[in-house]
This record gives structure tokens, C-alpha cells and sequence, in this order.
């Protein structure tokens, strides 16, 4: 006989009567519910850059800079201890992240490969034939150098773009290189990518003034030295000066300690530095013994300015003037403050929508939601009458599970995961018109209403469940495979499925009990 | 108390007279979307071919052609500019640009500094570069192919092997006229329609088995009715549910496609398609199909045999 045990409906009331609490913070203003403890209702659903507006940028850490950068090192340590020690050598150089080298004495090989344990001992020494070695990291080394790489850079972002920690960005390591920066509500995107993008690793180099700069430019360039543009380009994006610097780094950037934007005695942007001890004392050295020649201060290869040293600077204090404005002078001591990327970083995909197109999708999609919601409503009544306005009520708490299930999840919803919720609201009743189909039928075939209502729930109930399982497995393949916003049309989708399952199974049956036990029905109103 | 009836009390269409009908008219649409598929091929998104998309709001009415002009002086090689939802609103796309992965961004910055007097918003930017998009497409791959295995398996599992036939050629006929829409109408192919893709899969799947559940359900109770004469009954007993739930959903993705925004407009279209095309292969295809492969029934003598047994016995 038809019957819904007490417990059963216990739980349905319960579950319902959270899903309603869970889902109305969504619905209040913001900040109603600021520091209720976290398990109590007042979490509101996530929403996705492609709503709430914001940057979402994927950047490939140039690794391979890294490992180039860590042998090249190796090989200028080599040359000066292999001189210091007088061992005769030809062929240094890196090729394919091995460092190479030929001694002109094959019998110094074991004192070479001492040496080079002192250099670094995690080195792996490879004898490629008599007196040649290749030098190179193990697999562990090179991905233990690469890690780091990955971990420094994220660090380095993070300070960038969100120096005072108010900006809440999503700052994570994705696959081997890469790392997904998400910054919501960011204005301007671009600012984001031009902070992101520089490597801002700054060096203070003597300009080499005993050679010739026009041979230099004219492809003589000494040894020891290099050509570089200036910073400063002219309107057709060419550099307006080029320098012959010194490839010796005298200082470098790692030493600062602090930037900040400021202006020089003629009242032009500039940005003031601090270096720590070590660099003071190095900056300190290189000025008080070059008084009088000029020296670069170098931003990624390219010259900032070239002043000419007045006096010695032994503060570990300076200033650097150049043809700034003072959006400038803001970004780059911020660069400065936050230190430089171990490597370049590529954009390999961005996504980025402004606010406006964030509020309108939100708009449009809250409208096609309820007009959506509001003609199911209407044709369900339509079609199936009292039993109709039963699933309408059983509709309602679904979309209502659906809210409280984002909020407590903190899921992310986005524009595809509202016309998730959309379809949710067309294919939900789809439980109902299975079951209530089936009632009719039996109730057609003669039974009493009471046992045709019973067949009907338990004979649809293996269709059902076939049915939505078909659809759940579609919906976990697209959380799996895809990708940003698409993910979130699998997670309102999936959550759909199971809680309409819930609520047509559960909360019409609950409904339907009710009803029947109260009014002792002789007709079938569908 | 039923205000509105779609469906008669008890429907009783011919629709086994009409199967060999619609299978000429599937088998028509099946090769019209392969062509159109090898004439016009798909209108790949950025998502799958890299490249530049900016939806960007101008100060009035937007004057396409003088941005064309400007755009098209940049040397960026395809540009498409065209009004979008409203004519202070227009979607720029920038082909994929060769080099360096600064060679794209570059290429961004450089249209929106040629645009800026006349935009008052940058309102969406997407860059897609050629590995993530390479990557993005063999994920669409995958994810289509597992979502069909899963599914079928699943179908295989719960049915015996002539309802996978049938369930799989529905199936594939859904999503094979979706791709041909696509190629069809030159709408864009991007994420989200594979999304829609395997959602219509999901929607197809999910009508063919609310079907086969009945006739696998008849099989039983009718053992000696004639299978095309069972099918037609099955097909007619599930119609009403099949035609609501239809219905229902329709007008939740009418919603969307009319009132859910530009953005999401090509999603919306798919999935309408979908459940149109989904709706009518359950009844016309997946059906029909069973009429030639016969699934076995048991004998008189045995009562609600198990599908276990007549999966081995088939």
C-alpha cells in the first residue's frame, strides 16, 4: 500500500529546508552574512571570471633559460678554476644543457674531475673520449632546477600583482612549466601582463668606454664587452641609442632591498633604490674606483640609463633617472621591490572579460533562468494539472539544491555553468513525467489510484536512474577533458542530475503521499 | 484537469510503416552533414586553431568598415570584424600570428592601440596560442570518444548487444548532423560546442534508453506479439513522455538562446538542435533498428527470463 515512512520524510523536509537556507545568502546583499563561521549558510556561489569580470592567463615558464642559464654559470666557474689551477683547456662552452671541455693533457683528467666536484658535486661527469668531458645535471637535478624555476616565479607573480594581498588571484603550477594566473576583477588586463611579463632582472654594468661603440655597431664587437639598445624607443619602436657595455655584472638586482618611485633634484620621475650590505658594499667599490666613467643600469638587455659616476655612492642608496613618467617609475619599482623571474614567462593563452561583459552575462543569464523556469512551470501545470504543481513545487527545491550545493561546494559558476542550471531546469521534470506517465498507465490498466501511484514511482524509478546515469557520465567525461568555463557547465549539469533525481523521486513522492493519504482520492487528477 | 494535451490518451501512430522513411531521411542527413562537412569544413574557434578574439563596446553606432580599414593596414593578416548582439558592440578575430608567442600579444596590444578612440570598452580578450590550442583540440577528441565508449558500455551492460547497435547508430547519427549543422550554417566550433555535443549525447542516450527500457519491458510481458508490431506499441506508450520532456526542455533552451546573451547564442543553438535531433532518432532510428536484429525474447515457457541469460544465448 502507498506509504512514505516518517523518517523518510524527515529527511526529505530536512534536506529541503537546508538546500533553502544554504541558497538564501546568494540572494541577499553582500556582506549580510560577514563572519558567520563557515559552516553555517552564508557562503555565496563562486562566480567565474567570465562573470564577476577578470584576467585568466596561462604562462609557460621558460625552463630551458634556466638550464642554459645554470650551465653557463658552470662553464664561467670552470674557466676561472681551471686557470687558477693551470689546467690547459680548449672547446668550453654549453651545448644541449652539457657544459664541454677538452684538456690539452689527458693525464690531468683526475684532477679535473676533482675540481669539478668541489665546483658543484651534483654534476655528472661523462668521459666522452680521452681528455673530453660533458658535464651535465641528472633527470632528478634538471627537474629539481626546473621546480624551483616554477615555485621562484609563482612567488614573483604573486608579489607583482598582488603586493598588498587584497586581490585574491589564483596563482597555481599547472602541468610541468606552466602557471595559470587567474586575477578577478582586474581592470585592465594589460597592466597584469606587463607586470607579469617582464623579467625585471636588473644588472649595473660599467660602460665599455676603451673601444670603439661605432665599430661595435658596425659588427666588431669586442670580447668581454656586448651592444645593447637603450630602454627608450622612438615612435617607429626602434631603439634610440645603443650602448657598448661591459658583460661583467657589477652589481645585480638580487641586492636590492627595497624601490620606490620618487623624483629626482630637477623634479623628474625617477625611481630610488636600496641595496643590502653586500650590495652597498659592492656598489660602494665599483663607483668610488670609476669615478668619472659612466655606467648602465640594464633592465632585461636593454640600457635604462648610462649615467656618469659624480661621486663615490657608498650609502648602498641610489636613484635612477631616465625619460620616465611616473606610471613608470610606479611600475618599475615595483618590478624592482618584487624581484626578478628566474626566466621569462610566455603567454600561452589568455582570457580576460571586462566588468561590463561580466554583469550583462550575469543579467542574461538570471533572466533566461527564471523565463526558462517560469515556462516549465506554466507547461507542467498544463500537462499534468494538481500532479503538475506537484513537480513544480519539487522543481523549485532543485534549483534551490542546485544554489546550495554551488555555495557549500564553493564550486565556480560561470555563463555556461548558468545554461548548465538552464537545461537542469528544462530536463529536471523529466523524472516526474516518467513517473507520472507511468501512473497513468497503470491506473488506465485498472488498478486503484493507490497502488497505481505506488507501481508508477517503483517501475519508472529503473528508467530514471538508467536515463540520468547516461547523462552523468557525459557530464563527469566534460569535467575531465575540458577546459575553464566549460567545466563549470559539467559541475552545474552533474549536480543538476543528481539533485533533480532527489527532488522528482523524493519530494514529489513525499508530495504525492500527502495528498493521497489526506484526500483519499477516487480519480486520478492527471 | 489536463489543460493542455500534445499527445491523445492513447496514441496509436503507425510509426513502423514510416521506418523505412526515416531511415532514408536520416541516411539523407548523415551524408548532407559529411558533405557539408567536406565542403565547408568547420569554422574552428580560436579555442582549437590559436588566434585572437576581442569583443569590444565603441563610443555609438560602430563604423565596421572604417575599422576594417585600420585593422586590415596592421599587416596581421586575417582580420574579421563584425557587429555583435548590437551595433555598439563588435567582435574582432585575429588570425593565429607566426613566430613567438610575443609575436600574439604584440598583435593584441597593437588593435586595441589602433582602436582606442573609438572603443569605449575592451569588454572580452581571448589568446589562445597554437600548443594550447592544438592541446584543446585533442582533448575535445578524447572527450567525445570516451563520453560514446562510456556510454555505450554502459548501454552494453544494462541491455543486450542489439540495443548498443541500435543506441550507437542513434547516437552517432545526433552527433554527426550537429557537426553538420555547424558546417553547414559556418557557425563558430569552439569549446562550448563540444560541450553541447556531449551534452546532446547525453540528451539522446538518455531518450533512447527511457524507450528501450519499454520495449525490453514489452519483450517480456508480450512474448509471441509480432517485435515490429511491439516496437510501434512501445514507441506510442512512451510517446507522451517523450514528447513533455521534449517540450520542457525546449522551452528552458528557448530561454537561453533568446534571452541568455551573444556570448553563449552558438551553445544554445546546438543544444536545440540537439534535443530536436535527439528526440526524433530515439523514435525513428534507435527503435526501428532493434526490428532488424531482433533481441532475443526466451521462450513461452520461461517466465521474465534474465537479460544475463539471453545475453548469452544471442
Amino acid at each position: 500500500m502507498l506509504n512514505f515512512p516518517l523518517w523518510k520524510k524527515t529527511l526529505v523536509g530536512i534536506v529541503c529546508l537546508l538546500s533553502v537556507l544554504y541558497a538564501v545568502p546568494n540572494f541577499m546583499p553582500t556582506g549580510t552574512f560577514a563572519g558567520v563561521p563557515s559552516w553555517l549558510p552564508g557562503k555565496t556561489v563562486n562566480l567565474g571570471l567570465d562573470l564577476q569580470g577578470g584576467a585568466h592567463l596561462l604562462f609557460k615558464v621558460e625552463t630551458e633559460q634556466v638550464l642554459k642559464e645554470r650551465m653557463e654559470n658552470v662553464v664561467a666557474e670552470m674557466r676561472v678554476t681551471l686557470r687558477q689551477e693551470r689546467l690547459r683547456y680548449s672547446g668550453l662552452g654549453v651545448r644541449n644543457n652539457s657544459a664541454m671541455v677538452t684538456l690539452r693533457d689527458a693525464s690531468q683528467s683526475d684532477r679535473f674531475r676533482e675540481l669539478i666536484r668541489e665546483i658543484d658535486n651534483r654534476l655528472l661527469i661523462d668521459e666522452v673520449s680521452e681528455g673530453s668531458f660533458a658535464l651535465s645535471l641528472s633527470e632528478q637535478d634538471l627537474k629539481a632546477e626546473v621546480d624551483n624555476a616554477v615555485a621562484q616565479s609563482i612567488e614573483v607573480i604573486r608579489r607583482r600583482i598582488d603586493e598588498d594581498g587584497t586581490k585574491e588571484p589564483v596563482i597555481q603550477r599547472q602541468g610541468e612549466d606552466r602557471i595559470l594566473v587567474q586575477v578577478p576583477g582586474a581592470e585592465d588586463t594589460e597592466e597584469v601582463k606587463r607586470k607579469v611579463g617582464k623579467t625585471a632582472k636588473m644588472t649595473f654594468q660599467m660602460v665599455d668606454v676603451r673601444n670603439s661603440l661605432s665599430d661595435a655597431i658596425a659588427g666588431r664587437v669586442p670580447p668581454g664587452s656586448v651592444l645593447l639598445p637603450s630602454i627608450e624607443e622612438d615612435e617607429n619602436g626602434n631603439p634610440v641609442q645603443m650602448y657598448l657595455v661591459e658583460k661583467r655584472v657589477r652589481v645585480s638586482g638580487e641586492h636590492l632591498t627595497g624601490a620606490s618611485s620618487s623624483f629626482d633634484q630637477a623634479n623628474r620621475p625617477a625611481v630610488s633604490f636600496q641595496f643590502d650590505a653586500v650590495g652597498g658594499r659592492k656598489f660602494g667599490k665599483v663607483t668610488t674606483e670609476n669615478v668619472g666613467f659612466p655606467f648602465a643600469i640594464v633592465l632585461d638587455g636593454k640600457v635604462i640609463s648610462a649615467p656618469e659616476i659624480q661621486s663615490p655612492i657608498v650609502g648602498g642608496s641610489g636613484i635612477i633617472t631616465g625619460n620616465f613618467t611616473v606610471a613608470e617609475t610606479n611600475e618599475l619599482s615595483l618590478l624592482l621591490r618584487a624581484g626578478a623571474l628566474p626566466a621569462p614567462l610566455i603567454i600561452l593563452e589568455e582570457r580576460s572579460v571586462g566588468p561590463g561583459l561580466g554583469q550583462d552575462s550575469i543579467d542574461a543569464g538570471t533572466v533566461a533562468s527564471v523565463i526558462g523556469l517560469i515556462g516549465v512551470i506554466i507547461f507542467m501545470a498544463a500537462s499534468y494539472g494538481l500532479f503538475g504543481l506537484l513537480a513544480n513545487v519539487a522543481l523549485i527545491f532543485n534549483i534551490s539544491l542546485i544554489i546550495a550545493a554551488l555555495s557549500t561546494l564553493q564550486a565556480t559558476l560561470t555563463l555556461p555553468g548558468i545554461a548548465g542550471i538552464v537545461l537542469t531546469i528544462g530536463m529536471a521534470v523529466d523524472a516526474n513525467v516518467l513517473i507520472f506517465e507511468r501512473i497513468r498507465e497503470e491506473f488506465k490498466s485498472g488498478q486503484k489510484i493507490g497502488t497505481a501511484i505506488e507501481a508508477g514511482y517503483k517501475r519508472a524509478l529503473t528508467t530514471i536512474v538508467d536515463s540520468n546515469l547516461t547523462t552523468l557520465i557525459a557530464a563527469i567525461l566534460l569535467f575531465a577533458f575540458g577546459a575553464g568555463p566549460i567545466k563549470g557547465f559539467a559541475v552545474t549539469l552533474s549536480i543538476g542530475i543528481l539533485t533533480s533525481m532527489f527532488t522528482a523521486i523524493m519530494v514529489t513522492r513525499f508530495l504525492v503521499v500527502t495528498w493521497y493519504t489526506k484526500k483519499k482520492p477516487k480519480t486520478l487528477p492527471i | 484537469m489536463r489543460l493542455l494535451k500534445l499527445i491523445p490518451e492513447t496514441p496509436s501512430f503507425n510509426f513502423a510503416s514510416k521506418r523505412v522513411a526515416a531511415f532514408v531521411f536520416s541516411a539523407f542527413l548523415i551524408v548532407a552533414s559529411i558533405g557539408s562537412f567536406a565542403v565547408n569544413g568547420l569554422n574552428l574557434g580560436i579555442d582549437f586553431l590559436g588566434g585572437i578574439l576581442i569583443e569590444a563596446e565603441t563610443n555609438g553606432p560602430a563604423d565596421v568598415t572604417s575599422m576594417r580599414r585600420q585593422l586590415g593596414g596592421l599587416g596581421l593578416g586575417d582580420v574579421s570584424i563584425q557587429e555583435f548582439g548590437d551595433d555598439n558592440t563588435v567582435l574582432i578575430k585575429v588570425q593565429r600570428q607566426e613566430g613567438s608567442a610575443e609575436a600574439q600579444q604584440a598583435a593584441v596590444t597593437l588593435v586595441k592601440e589602433t582602436l582606442a578612440t573609438q572603443v569605449a570598452e575592451y569588454r572580452r580578450t581571448e589568446l589562445v596560442g597554437p600548443t594550447v590550442g592544438a592541446e584543446l583540440q585533442e582533448a575535445a577528441l578524447w572527450a567525445v570518444l570516451s563520453a560514446v565508449g562510456a556510454i555505450l558500455i554502459y548501454i552494453w551492460f544494462r541491455f543486450e548487444w542489439q540495443f548498443g547497435i541500435g543506441a550507437v547508430i542513434a547516437l552517432s547519427h545526433d552527433v554527426i548532423t550537429t557537426i553538420g549543422l555547424f558546417a553547414l550554417l559556418g557557425l563558430e566550433f569552439n569549446l562550448a560546442t563540444v560541450a553541447a555535443i556531449l551534452t546532446i549525447a547525453g540528451y539522446s542516450i538518455n531518450d533512447t534508453v527511457v524507450v528501450y527500457d519499454r520495449i525490453r519491458e514489452n519483450m517480456r510481458k508480450f512474448k509471441v506479439m509480432d517485435f515490429i508490431e511491439l516496437y510501434n506499441l512501445s514507441i506510442n506508450q512512451t510517446l507522451s513522455r517523450t514528447v513533455i520532456t521534449s517540450v520542457t526542455t525546449l522551452l528552458a533552451l528557448l530561454a537561453l538562446f533568446v534571452f541568455g546573451g551573444e556570448v553563449i547564442r552558438g551553445f544554445s543553438i546546438a543544444l536545440i538542435w540537439g534535443v530536436i535531433i535527439g528526440t526524433y532518432s530515439s523514435i525513428a532510428l534507435a527503435g526501428p533498428i532493434l526490428t532488424y536484429m531482433e533481441p532475443n525474447r526466451g521462450t513461452d515457457e520461461e517466465e521474465y527470463p534474465g537479460s544475463k541469460k539471453d545475453d548469452a544465448s544471442a
